[in-house]
């Protein structure tokens, strides 16, 4: 096979707000790589060239070393090492900390393929459509073997567990399509588990999610606490079995334990699927698991739900 | 057994070639450098084999699609390259093959300590090879040689158990050469020989032989679980039975991070050889580069988690990783720099053997400063599981380790079997292998930036043009290895006879008839001074 036109790429798109500031941090990386390669290929060459045998040049100089140059040359590296380490560190810590605002994403990897399920309505299959200009959070969780999101135009990778959440966000400086990976080993058709992020302008991103008419997952996720019967304990009024769930999402709870956590996503999951490892202080270990009665779909929506019972309550007096 | 006779033929001489015949012999040898070349010989079998799935590999990856080879083929290729590369061949590499063939030598002893636990170290080895090729004539695995969970327990249909089995088994080989090498250094050194007076290749196969020793039984304990896991549904890995799947890269990574520098500090040892013979100079700070491999050695087992940092770890822990691998990094610099250093003001000959070692400390460079951007937290997230991974763990490995056995197997070819190699072919076959090496994996790095995963058996196509070079390089560098091959079995019955010391060496190694008697030396030697004590004048300024 031909191929008629020749591409030869050199330098991945830049398409996020992270993209510029690590491409920051490889060019620090290579001049110093550079630097240091040449002076020992420069010093090699040179030495080999000079000190080659021949007549004039039979007999070596035996010298023992140097303590000076032996500090020299551990330290100076030393200080450079931490001038990555620190860079390093600093851009991986803004990369693991999303901001409060962003626009929420769920995701669900399988053998081989990406769902996706905005906040606001639309599921997508191998596709992500994001606006340009808004910080994304992904949260995801992987159904069987573990997955890798990866967009190397927005410079973001995070691997993808069965039994628990991780997360990862960007922000899209650029509208176009870019290629999603998988980077973590996942079986036969690993290499097919590739997808779309389609960065859009805010305007017809609106557009795109108002021509969905998906349910929104809160919605969704209503109506499945109806159907599993959790509004059966859970409620609001005194004769409630179990924590009222209103305004949980955020806030901090206390165990029968004495010890206290933020309810965030993973806290939710865990208390659907074993809900006997945190009891809330007050309260008696009774609930039955839902593993295996709903999917991680289902959960996902159910604590989207939960959610969105917060917004409603916070307005109530 | 036709090369030795003829041998024979040439120097009546006994020694441990020709001092026994028959295949009995050999297979019931305690004899380490017996040993040695039955492990030279099984390695080579190993490198070969691992190749053959290379090759495939870079055959699949000419174009973009996946035509050559189904997905899951191709799965089981690179999956079944790194075990054998990894485990049947690096690990065992420079310990078993010139290790147990020159340590004796070089520290003045009879044999190594145990030696029959050195043979039994060979079948151990052999019996955990046999149950790989079992594993791979009868379907093959495809988990990668890293077995992440809960992918290899739960959801893979390949012969995991049997591959896991020969891992298993294959560890017990390494664990003995290291107890083996720990306790020859300490108790069989020649009257004479301090700590100090160690030739280098000494201190760092000390240092390996410890991580084998303390590194390899927790590979052991890993494939133990993973075992029991896939056989009888334990819940260790698999988050459906309550496991933790990143519990299993903490374990492996326990083990493999440290193996890395069980392949790499022997490579090292060679290097720190050869530079001084053929720059016919004292190696340029004796104890930093001494002590360096034991800094390597201990700081290898605190930065498994570096292989984590978008795995699912805490951020806090993931900054104590990257900071530890950062220090390790500084031991390996300061060796690069004691090597170049003792260029300086040599006389410097250029045979095979030190253009194996100057390749490596370019090489072995590159692949250390890639090292550094993939420690570096910020930068590992965009670069990890790409091909940047790749290109980085190859110039270690191959340019490094690789290169460095290449040099070592020409250094100490006159000594193991008693015939110089032809040195015009040698150049040539260095100068081949190096060109090969940088057009096969320097592409590698771009492409991994540009962000193609690794283990991908079909890519995007501009992905192309890279790929097809690095897949071209792969050939130069296939015929690179091919030749040592065939001349280095040329040489056996046709190279000049080689002396007792062709280098004109310091060592004992060198101080005994080539090939050396059953029991190496006549008269055991007494040492009375330091290693690498090259004739010269002193510096003008003392």
């Amino acid at each position: 096979m031909i191929e008629a036109r020749f591409s030869l790429p050199l330098f991945p798109e830049q398409a996020s707000t992270l993209a510029p500031r690590v491409d920051a941090l490889l060019f620090f990386l290579l001049a110093v790589s550079t630097v240091f390669t040449l002076l020992i290929a420069g010093c090699i060459v040179v030495f080999a060239i000079r000190y080659r045998r021949r007549p004039g040049n039979e007999v070596a100089e035996q010298v023992h070393g140097s303590d000076r140059l032996e500090i020299a040359w551990s330290v100076i590296p030393l200080l450079l090492c931490l001038v990555m380490y620190a860079w390093g560190a600093q851009l991986y810590f803004a990369a693991a900390t999303p901001p409060p605002d962003a626009l929420e994403v769920y995701s669900v990897a399988k053998q081989w393929m990406w769902k996706f399920q905005h906040l606001s309505g639309p599921r997508e299959i191998n596709e992500l459509h994001v606006p340009v200009g808004l910080p994304v959070k992904v949260l995801m969780t992987s159904q069987d073997v573990i997955h890798s999101l990866f967009v190397p135009a927005f410079r973001v990778k995070q691997d993808v567990l069965p039994g628990r959440y991780t997360q990862l966000w960007f922000q899209a400086t650029r509208p176009g399509t870019y290629h999603l990976f998988c980077a973590e080993y996942c079986g036969t058709l690993h290499s097919g588990m590739i997808g779309q992020v389609i960065a859009m302008e805010p305007a017809d991103f609106q557009r795109w999610l108002a021509g969905g008419t998906a349910a929104s997952p809160a919605v969704a996720g209503e109506r499945l606490f109806t159907e599993l019967g959790c509004v059966t304990c859970h409620r609001p009024d005194a004769q409630a079995r179990c924590p009222d769930l209103a305004g949980l999402f955020g806030r901090t709870v206390t165990l029968t334990t004495g010890q206290t956590l933020t309810a965030d996503e993973g806290y939710i999951r865990e208390s659907i699927l074993t809900p006997g490892a945190k009891i809330v202080a007050g309260y008696e270990n009774i609930m039955p698991t839902y593993q295996g009665l709903v999917s991680e779909e289902g959960v996902l929506e159910l604590i989207a739900y939960v959610k969105s019972l917060q917004a409603t309550e916070a307005k109530a007096p | 057994m036709t090369t030795a006779a003829a041998v024979v033929a040439e120097e009546p001489r006994l020694h441990y070639l020709n001092e026994s015949y028959g295949v009995r012999s050999w297979l019931l040898t305690t004899d380490h450098k017996r040993v040695g070349l039955l492990y030279l010989i099984s390695l080579t079998g190993a490198f070969f084999v691992g190749g053959f799935f290379a090759v495939m590999l870079r055959l699949e990856l000419l174009t973009p699609a996946g035509d050559l080879l189904q997905a899951e083929t191709y799965n089981k290729f690179f999956t079944m390259h790194g075990v054998i590369m990894v485990f049947f061949f690096l690990v065992p590499s420079i310990p078993a093959v010139l290790g147990n063939f020159v340590l004796p030598l070089m520290i003045g002893a009879r044999d190594v300590a145990f030696p029959r636990l050195n043979l039994l170290s060979w079948y151990l080895y052999v019996l955990g090879a046999s149950f790989t090729t079992y594993a791979v004539v009868t379907g093959g695995v495809d988990t990668g040689w890293t077995f992440y969970t809960p992918y290899s327990t739960m959801s893979s249909t390949t012969q995991v158990m049997p591959t896991a089995i020969g891992i298993f088994i294959v560890g017990f080989s390494s664990i003995l050469t290291g107890l083996n090498f720990v306790v020859t250094i300490h108790r069989m050194r020649a009257p004479g020989l301090t700590w100090f007076r160690l030739p280098l290749f000494v201190w760092s196969l000390y240092g390996t032989s410890l991580i084998q020793i303390l590194a390899t039984p927790v590979l052991a304990i890993t494939v133990m679980l993973l075992g029991l896991e896939r056989l009888l549904h334990v819940g260790i890995f698999d988050p459906a039975l309550g496991g933790d799947p990143v519990l299993f890269q903490h374990l492996f990574w326990f083990y493999s991070h440290p193996a890395v520098y069980i392949m790499i500090l022997p490579g090292m040892g060679v290097i720190s050889e050869v530079v001084p013979c053929f720059a016919r100079k004292r190696i340029f700070g004796y104890r930093y580069v001494a002590f360096s491999s034991i800094a390597i050695a201990v700081f290898g087992f605190l930065v498994w988690g570096h292989h984590l940092f978008v795995a699912g770890q805490s951020v806090y822990a993931a900054m104590v990783f990257s900071l530890l691998s950062y220090l390790v990094a500084i031991p390996s610099a300061v060796k690069v720099f004691n090597w170049t250093a003792t260029l300086h003001k040599g006389t410097i000959e250029f045979r095979t053997p030190l253009l194996y070692a100057l390749g490596f400390i370019g090489l072995f460079t590159i692949g250390g400063l890639t090292g550094l951007f993939l420690a570096s937290l910020g930068m590992d997230v965009h670069v990890t599981d790409t091909y940047f991974v790749i290109a980085h763990f190859h110039y270690i490995m191959v340019g490094g380790m690789v290169m460095a056995y290449m040099g070592g197997v020409h250094y100490w070819w006159p000594k193991i079997s008693g015939r110089m190699y032809p040195e015009g072919w040698g150049r040539l076959a260095a100068l081949i292998i190096f060109i090969g090496f940088n057009l096969t994996f320097f592409p590698q790095f771009i492409l991994g930036y540009l962000g193609m995963p690794r283990r991908y058996h079909a890519y995007p196509d501009e992905f192309q043009v890279l790929n097809v070079m690095s897949t071209a390089g792969a050939s130069i560098l296939g015929v690179g290895y091919l030749l040592p091959m065939i001349y280095l079995l040329w040489s056996l019955r046709y190279g000049e006879p080689a002396g007792n010391n062709p280098w004109d060496a310091t060592g004992l190694e060198w101080q005994t008839p080539s090939p050396p008697p059953r029991d190496n030396f006549e008269v055991t030697p007494v040492v009375t001074g330091e290693p690498y004590a090259y004739p010269g004048r002193e510096p003008a300024h003392g």
